[in-house]
């Protein structure tokens, strides 16, 4: 079991005859993601390898059966390629794109309110089912096939630095999923958290957050109430200055409010255990799951 | 992107946001002439910096001749400006605003935020303007007036009806701040700001609504859509090393600690920094090269963190996922040979083609620390700081 994408995911990638949506359409396939279609308006017809590519994503989701999307569009183009991907009914939408527009975000946010589409991202490495499927950036062989602990963070590079240390601790993993470092995103760490207490094979959860916003605040609240799964946490930005933007566009301190310290607090208040020394976070993990 | 307020206030009068009259004045000559087509006292006179409280810290005066203009700007342009906003080294102030006097009523606070939990745009509203309005929330939050907006509807009467009320505006004032509220929703929009903050928003004696203070930020992911805007960037108001790294397409920020730090990906360079400061050592800054970052970068990544004077030591730590570990490895050897490393690097390579990169470090004869984890890096980190 796993949460969100499986080996029954029929990729398609919309920018896949872009440098970037072409490399790691590569790097997916490779890893055995079944990619079915790709969507470049205006090279319907072409083939990129043996991959179809299609004008539109309604096109492709009928010639193929696609029910899921990963978008590697360029930032000034990326809602309108989220928003076609939810207009076509596709399921599971990951969006990678990095450096979209706040404003465009909380359009698509208030467009797929309602629609059963799920967005994954932007501004993420994606997400991937050990040994089923890999939809995103992530280098594949770092991550450990079987479970029974599943990954959701903020960040990217953070998160394969974790999945690593947990591989190498023996502990496998269901699903890993970055869901973005951007304020406006679409799957949030609740949406992901319930989903792994239900998936059955998911015993543990381990959670990383970063400072700014309330995410991290809001998932330890629904930790406390609903879940029953073990939650090793870790925050990043504890030395982070107010007022900065951290890289990310949604890590930043304003006022009081998003501080490394606060998000800690209230993570070990939800019962969460919290690895301060990202150096020993693999060893944590071991004594509790 | 952050502009100042004379800049905001242009931004105001083009979408009919009243403004009190005035000019910017790089020097006391120009701030004269303002004040002389004024042709009325007081005026007020204005540091522009990139920092809010700046008439706590004397950079905003009242001036009732032109002798006190001439004074007060000739003060304020070259002085060193600290606020709780610049840190303790302050800004220099290079140029003033000099403005008509109003004759004051009544003093309320209005903004405009993008809300990220929910998705909406917030005007937040408070009759309790001209004060700290985070102070404000937290004591009185039933003080601030809140109004959610869907961006896909945009914003309706209504709403401008409802901050009105709030505000207990009198009849005579409603029509003028509807008009004005909607305009600057419009002027939120059209500009993808991050912030549009008016404190205070004044009603004059007169009955008139006037935008006495202006501050605009906006996102940095669209400024590629509004060319106008990055017209106004203002390179003096920067620090000179963030400025020579955005060249390169490095996010780097300058920290006050001692101990450099060179990173792949926002998150993980946090955790590095955070790292630092556990070994017992403070971040010398953030930098983060990318996922894709090229040998070049990297080059020019340790060439800008050698730029800084502070830094006793480097650590570099790479999760290579897109960025390879052997192009790492290249361009800190050709950094290493074209700016000599002054001082010890420690550096921590894990993910992509990891075995190629130890090799070319191994084989360059630099003199570098390796760490085999997070761990040890923190370790060997620890290790530098005891001992300078």
């Amino acid at each position: 079991m796993s949460i969100f994408v499986d080996n029954n995911t029929r990729l398609l990638v919309q920018g896949i005859t872009g440098k970037e949506g072409q490399f790691h359409t590569q790097q997916c396939v490779a890893y055995g993601t079944n990619v079915v279609a790709g969507v470049t308006p205006g090279k319907g017809g072409q083939k990129m390898e043996d991959i179809p590519v299609f004008n539109t994503v309604k096109e492709a989701v009928a010639q193929t059966g696609a029910n899921c999307s990963m978008v590697f569009v360029p930032p000034a183009f990326a809602a309108d390629a989220i928003m076609e991907a939810t207009d076509a009914g596709v399921d599971i939408i990951v969006a990678i794109t990095e450096g979209v527009p706040v404003m465009d975000m909380m359009k698509v946010k208030n467009y797929m309110k309602g629609a059963p589409s799920r967005l994954i991202g932007p501004n993420c490495p994606g997400i991937i089912t050990p040994g089923q499927c890999k939809i995103g950036i992530m280098p594949g062989p770092i991550h450990k096939p079987g479970g029974p602990v599943g990954v959701v963070s903020r960040s990217g590079t953070l998160t394969y630095e974790v999945v690593h240390q947990l591989t190498l601790q023996g502990i496998g993993q269901t699903t890993c999923l970055g869901i973005g470092g951007d304020p406006v995103n679409g799957t949030n760490f609740i949406d992901c958290l319930d989903a792994f207490e239900k998936d059955p094979e998911t015993t543990g959860i381990v959670m990383v957050g970063e400072i700014g916003g309330t995410a991290e605040e809001e998932a330890s609240e629904f930790i406390k109430k609903h879940m029953t799964k073990p939650v090793v946490g870790f925050v990043a930005g504890l030395t982070a200055p107010p007022g900065r933007r951290m890289g990310h566009a949604g890590a930043i301190i304003s006022g009081s409010s998003g501080t490394a310290q606060a998000k800690i607090e209230a993570m070990k208040a939800g019962g969460i255990h919290i690895c301060e020394n990202l150096g020993l976070f693999g060893e944590l993990c071991s004594k509790v799951f | 992107m952050k502009i100042h307020e004379y800049q905001a206030k242009e931004l105001f009068k083009k979408y009919n946001i009243p403004i009190p009259d005035g000019g910017v004045a790089f020097n006391p000559d120009e701030a004269i002439k303002v004040a002389e087509n004024l042709g009325e006292f007081p005026v007020v006179v204005k540091a522009q910096i990139h920092a809010g409280g700046r008439g706590k810290g004397g950079g905003v005066k009242l001036a009732e001749s032109i002798d006190e203009v001439a004074g007060i700007a000739g003060e304020i342009i070259g002085m060193n400006l600290v606020t709780h906003q610049t840190g303790p080294d302050g800004k220099r102030v290079k140029k003033v605003l000099v403005e008509q006097g109003l004759n004051i009523a009544k003093e309320l606070y209005l903004s405009i935020i993008p809300d990220r939990a929910t998705a909406k745009i917030v005007i937040m509203a408070s009759e309790a303007g001209g004060m700290d309005i985070e102070a404000v929330a937290a004591s009185t939050p039933e003080k601030i007036i809140k109004v959610f907006i869907d961006p896909l509807v945009g914003i309706q009467p209504f709403y401008c009806r409802e901050v009105a009320f709030g505000l207990n505006l009198s009849s005579s004032v409603m029509r003028p701040f509807v008009s004005m509220l909607a305009s600057l929703y419009r002027l939120f929009m059209d500009y993808d700001c991050s912030l549009v903050e008016i404190n205070p928003l004044v009603i004059t004696a007169e009955d008139a609504v006037i935008a006495l203070d202006a501050k605009v930020d906006f996102d940095d992911n669209a400024l590629y859509r509004h060319k106008d805007i990055v017209e106004y960037r203002d390179i003096d108001e920067e620090d000179p090393l963030e400025v020579e790294a955005s060249k390169f397409n490095l996010n780097y920020i300058k920290l006050d600690g001692n101990i450099g730090n060179m990173v792949n990906g926002a998150g993980l360079a946090m955790a590095t920094m955070d790292i630092i400061k556990l070994a017992g050592a403070e971040p010398a800054n953030f930098l983060d090269v990318g996922g894709g970052a090229s040998a070049e970068m990297v080059e020019n990544g340790f060439r800008i963190m050698l730029g800084d004077k502070n830094v006793k030591g480097i650590l570099i730590n790479i999760f290579g996922g897109i960025l390879r570990c052997d192009v790492l490895a290249e361009g800190v050897v050709h950094a290493a040979e074209k700016t000599g490393i002054t001082v010890p690097v420690v550096i921590r390579m894990e993910g992509t083609n990891v075995e190629q990169g130890r090799k070319i470090l191994a084989e360059s004869g630099l003199s570098l620390i390796t760490a085999s984890d997070m761990k040890d890096a923190a370790q060997k980190v620890a290790e530098l700081v005891t001992g300078h």
